[in-house]
């Protein structure tokens, strides 16, 4: 979409560069409280825990100040067209982003408790999700900062490769669990991280949908194929 | 057309309901094809297409100087009062170009009728001002003609005010009870067509609501066409939104197209407050 005039009332061209800031900061700290999360689980990182959980109370405060400045927007502003899109989008997407923020503190508190236990195999499998997850929640930040529909298309699309891993891994914990009993505690944190993790690949997902729905004022065209669900995974037990 | 009363007063067209949820647009009532207008040599539309669905409400938007005055002043040739003025193209209801020469103004005139930016009432009571119209296409007993302006002026949701003072002079109305007086008079000569040129510009804002509602009211039983400077005003009223801009058609849909994802970017920059 070719790029628009700026707006005649400046004080509106202004709130809206704010809210969008509002959103990147928002972004941003996402971004880096998923890292710290992931770190905390792949290196057994306790200080990095810590900080991922010590940061969600801004991340949640930043979600209520977005949220009363677009009902104010709306209230005050009217919006129309994709001024009203952009506004709407950036309440949703600083809904999703907080959800991220939720799912990166589980998932930094139960590092915590992995520690206390042994693991059974290196964590190769989730090393390569949590990279895969954020680099997709990278790019959707970026995409949003930069109205980027294109990219936001990219992380919808690539959402599929998080979802198999994820697959993969909840199959090779079961068997795990299977082997050794006492494997059941840490894999059940494991598959939780796991989960977890997917999830914050949906929540990027939603955020490229909203980007994209911004931008070109239609929902993306085409259904996202859709890969087999674990929910139906069966691992059959050895003899 | 002496229609009783009960024949008049029907419950809510369901096809009119049925086409605004869904967010559809009916079929066209009056369909504007390659119409320019000029004022003098002076070129203010520029072969406009255009449908008004039927019993739905089109709102036209667009810059001051745009044409959107001009367009709906063809609808009802209200031009044909000043010289130098002139439309081409057609503008066809019913399969007939009310542009032709042939056609009976009074007659196209009680078909489409017209309200004002600023309350017009005549200088006479509140019945005369809606009976002196009647009068003029229809031979009306007293009680008919007393039928008549009850059901006008509670079309015009004005009865409950006005039914105690029928007999007073119109100009003792509020500004907002006199262009609803306005509006009960064009709908007095049962038109099929109702055009509004900026019908609440010069209005307080609830007076201004409560004409919206009675258009929303209204289009049961009218095609009505609004000219508006007032974009939430088009958004809350108009099924279809057709932006007009230095005399062309820019773009054409439903209010929520047009409101939420126009195309043009023209549309986008007026509609957001980037130009215009």
């Amino acid at each position: 979409m070719a790029e628009l005039a700026e707006h005649i009332v400046k004080s509106f061209e202004q709130e809206l560069t704010r809210l969008r800031a509002l959103m990147t900061d928002m972004g941003g700290l996402v971004e880096r409280q998923v890292a710290l999360a992931c770190d905390a689980v792949l290196a057994r990182n306790a200080e990095a825990a810590v900080q991922a959980v010590e940061s969600d109370p801004k991340v949640d405060a930043l979600e209520r100040e977005a949220e009363q400045f677009v009902i104010r927007l709306l209230a005050l502003r009217q919006p129309m067209a994709q001024d009203l899109r952009h506004i709407v989008a950036a309440l949703k997407i600083t809904g999703e982003l907080e959800r991220i923020g939720d799912y990166a503190k589980n998932v930094a508190k139960r590092s915590l408790v992995l520690d206390q236990f042994a693991i059974p195999s290196p964590l190769s499998g989730i090393a390569h999700m949590s990279r895969l997850v954020q680099e997709n929640l990278k790019a959707v930040i970026d995409a949003l900062g930069e109205n980027d529909a294109d990219k936001a298309i990219q992380v919808w699309r690539s959402d599929e490769a998080i979802d198999d891993i994820y697959n993969a891994l909840f199959r090779e914990f079961v068997t795990y669990m299977m082997e050794d009993p006492r494997n059941i505690t840490p894999c059940t944190h494991l598959l939780f991280i796991a989960k977890n993790l997917e999830r914050i690949g949906d929540h990027a997902t939603n955020i490229a949908e909203m980007v994209y729905y911004a931008v070109k004022g239609e929902p993306i065209p085409d259904d996202r194929p859709k890969g087999t669900s674990p929910a139906y995974a069966v691992v059959p037990p050895s003899e | 057309m002496s229609q009783t009363m009960n024949e008049t007063e029907q419950p809510p067209a369901m096809a009119t309901m049925q086409a605004r949820s869904a967010e559809t647009l009916g079929a066209a009532r009056i369909s504007i094809r390659g119409v320019d207008f000029f004022y003098g040599s002076n070129k203010a539309l520029k072969g406009i297409d255009l449908d008004l669905p039927e019993r739905q409400v089109t709102g036209m938007i667009g810059p001051s100087g745009c044409g959107k005055s001009t367009l709906l002043r063809v609808l009802n040739r209200m031009f044909d009062l000043y010289p130098g003025q002139r439309a081409v193209g057609q503008v066809l209801m019913d399969g007939v170009n009310i542009l032709d020469p042939g056609i009976d103004l009074n007659q196209l005139r009680s078909r489409v009728g017209m309200v004002f930016q600023k309350p017009t009432p005549f200088p006479m009571t509140i019945y005369e001002n809606i009976a002196f119209g009647v009068k003029l296409h229809e031979r009306l007993s007293k009680s008919q003609m007393d039928e008549r302006v009850e059901w006008s002026l509670t079309r015009a949701a004005l009865w409950d005010e006005s039914k105690d003072r029928l007999n007073t002079s119109a100009m003792g109305l509020s500004g907002g009870q006199q262009q609803r007086l306005c509006i009960a008079r064009t709908i007095a000569v049962r038109p099929e067509v109702i055009l509004l040129d900026e019908p609440t510009s010069a209005l307080d804002p609830i007076s201004t609501l409560k004409i919206e509602e009675l258009i929303d009211e209204l289009k049961e039983d009218f095609t009505i066409a609004i000219v508006t400077h007032n974009m939430q005003q088009a958004a809350r009223c108009a099924d279809q939104v057709a932006f007009f801009y230095l005399g062309e058609l820019v773009e054409v849909g439903t209010a929520t197209q047009m409101f939420t994802a126009p195309r043009e970017k023209r549309t986008q920059e007026y509609i957001t407050g980037r130009f215009g």
